[in-house]
């Protein structure tokens, strides 16, 4: 029941929620207090789960290999914790939205950001491949949902380009699980395991296992299958933005992480072409960025650049790696939510996302540009900070197995991030804004509450790195390891 | 049977990649929905209807995976009834996935009349800067 409660609190209140009125503040209250109920439901799932150790459930009592089966271990269920803190920051973050006129539009987010925590949180204690099939497909209508929910212009075509590319996306997956199952002629993880430890079976699963792969890369957001990013994230508004753009491609990172170093046993080749994937995808996304002068998209192409850092943690293949990938999803989950959601508090007080237009904000805004500095420097991996301790794990792994080049290229892309970075500070808050006259409107309260926690969390994170960093090696004790069993 | 699926498998994909190709977005919508029909019936075949050796191109009749009265397992000459299941899931999505597309390409269709991929650049502009995106109002 508790690897259940977490999936089910929000899918309830995601449906309750749909019931209140649009007006008012009752459906983000309803969420917030869904949002609280499913952090609780994770630190419980958290701390019943003996060290190192897994619970599992077969649903409706069906035994192998009928039943579906859902396991948490100490990954899934940190994950799970992330995904209900984050999922509580970002609707903290709704429910101090004004009365505007797209406040109504807004309010009918709430039951559909529900809808995707809930599907978020099922992805990462799903233990069969069909089921997390079905579960990609709720976060891939949710979504949908949400771009669409303003009924602007820009909200249908950018739906629509997601649509088309994820859409295919969802479509390999399907056929990859399709052709995995008639190989092994399993569906659940551990059942997998042991049967790609059969000669003969695992010579089947390779070129399947490769359509896995690709169906991940693109969902991803890895080069070059990413144009779906830039041209859809900026047209949602702050709150889903964070949600959306903070945990939609880590958890595809997490999925290939879990496929490829623990139920798969991927070819090295493969892991060659993605760590070079991995370089490519980094260097390409932080170009982008550093390009653009609209806040939310240089933020949405830092995520392709960071997606770069997870796919080469996950192609080091080393127990080692996967704990720096996994400290480093959950660094970026944080970080890249707390800066979106800066974005928005930007927009409000100075009237413009883009750079060229605001301006003046760390004279108007002392605290909110102490808290973008925060959140910047840990993106940028300044010591002592949550990006610092992940990527010196990733890059220690890649030049202590001699990956040179891919360790470097990490280290010239974290200086392209801090000129984006130093971009939005010299431009969004030093420089006077270009229109003086301009009246700073006034930031709610719920909305500081909700940077507030992140940016705690990210500090708290970044000072006293050595439990999460042992969390992290704990969770990933078995990756990569041929003796490590599901 | 099972060549005859596997043949109407190909030409599925087949069409399905020319449509999605196209800039139109209807086609572009039907061909999705035809590549999800596609994986479909790879999900329906991954239960080797017809049971056979090797490629499963015995002409062996498939019997449905009906447990008979009285019987404790299924015959074994029965096709495997969980990817049909699998499939029967995985159709429902499929549908409700086509159903939102096609409202999305009306709406789009609204706002212009010519339906090409090509001019949806409400929120990506071309630049007319060389150094600079353009800028967007809010």
């Amino acid at each position: 029941m508790l690897l259940l409660l977490p999936i089910l609190i929000p899918l309830a209140a995601a449906l309750l929620a749909a019931l209140l009125p649009a007006r008012g503040r009752g459906r983000p209250a309803l969420g917030v207090a869904a949002a609280l109920a499913q952090v609780i439901a994770a630190v419980m799932l958290l701390s019943a789960l003996p060290e190192g150790g897994q619970r599992s459930l077969m649903l409706g009592n069906w035994p192998q290999p009928y039943g579906i089966e859902l396991v948490a271990d100490t990954l899934s269920a940190a994950m799970v914790l992330v995904s209900a803190l984050l999922g509580l920051a970002v609707l903290l973050y709704s429910l101090g939205q004004d009365d505007s006129e797209n406040a109504a539009q807004d309010a009918t987010a709430t039951p559909l950001m529900l809808g995707l925590l809930a599907s978020v949180a099922a992805v990462f204690l799903a233990a069969d491949l069909f089921n997390l099939y079905v579960w990609f497909e709720l976060m891939l209508i949710t979504t949908l949902g949400l771009l669409v929910c303003r009924g602007s212009s820009r909200g249908n075509e950018a739906a629509f380009k997601y649509l088309a590319l994820n859409l295919v996306g969802t479509l390999l997956l399907l056929v990859a699980v399709a052709l995995i199952y008639a190989a092994s002629g399993q569906l659940n993880f551990a059942a997998l395991q042991v049967a790609g430890q059969w000669p003969e079976v695992a010579a089947d699963l390779r070129p399947y296992l490769g359509l896995l792969l690709l169906a991940l890369l693109l969902k991803v957001g890895a080069l070059p299958l990413f144009a779906w990013l830039p041209a859809s994230y900026p047209v949602l508004p702050p709150a889903v933005l964070a949600l959306v753009g903070g945990l939609l491609t880590k958890v595809t990172a997490y999925v290939l992480l879990r496929l490829t170093g623990q139920v798969f046993a991927a070819p090295d080749l493969w892991l060659e072409a993605l760590g070079w994937l991995a370089l490519l995808t980094m260097v390409v996304g932080v170009l982008g960025a550093a390009y653009h002068w609209d806040v939310r998209r240089i933020l949405a192409l830092h995520i392709v650049s960071q997606v770069g850092y997870l796919l080469l943690g996950i192609a080091l293949a080393s127990p080692a790696a996967a704990a720096g990938t996994a400290y480093f999803t959950v660094h970026n989950i944080l970080v890249k939510a707390n800066l979106f959601l800066i974005a928005g508090l930007m927009f409000a007080s100075a009237g413009h996302y883009d750079l060229r237009r605001i301006g003046g904000l760390y004279a108007a805004r002392p605290l909110l540009a102490v808290l973008f500095l925060i959140s910047a420097f840990s993106l940028v991996g300044v010591p002592p900070s949550t990006g610092f301790w992940g990527k010196f794990m990733l890059l220690r792994e890649a030049f202590e197995q001699e990956r040179y080049v891919w360790g470097g290229g990490a280290l010239v892309v974290g200086l392209l991030t801090l000129y984006s970075m130093s971009k939005i500070w010299l431009e969004g808050f030093w420089k006077a804004h270009p229109e003086p006259t301009a009246s700073a409107g006034a930031i709610p309260l719920p909305a500081y509450a909700a940077v507030l926690l992140l940016t705690g969390l990210i500090l708290v994170m970044g000072l006293y790195p050595e439990p999460f960093i042992h969390l992290a090696q704990v969770a990933t004790a078995g990756f990569w390891n041929p003796g490590g069993t599901l | 049977m099972m060549l005859m699926l596997i043949l109407s498998l190909s030409v599925l994909v087949a069409a399905s990649v020319l449509l999605i190709l196209s800039r139109d977005t209807l086609r572009l919508v039907v061909g999705l929905a035809l590549l999800g029909g596609a994986a479909n019936l790879t999900v329906f075949l991954a239960g080797r209807p017809g049971s056979g050796s090797g490629l499963g191109l015995g002409l062996t009749p498939i019997l449905p995976p009906i447990i008979a009265a009285g019987a404790e397992m299924l015959p074994s000459a029965a096709a495997n009834p969980l990817p049909q299941a699998l499939a029967l899931t995985a159709i429902v999505i499929g549908f409700a996935l086509l159903c939102f597309a096609l409202v999305l390409i009306a709406n789009l269709a609204r706002q212009d009349a010519r339906q090409d991929a090509d001019v949806l650049r409400a929120s990506e502009p071309d630049a007319t800067d060389p150094i600079k995106p353009p800028l967007l109002e809010p």
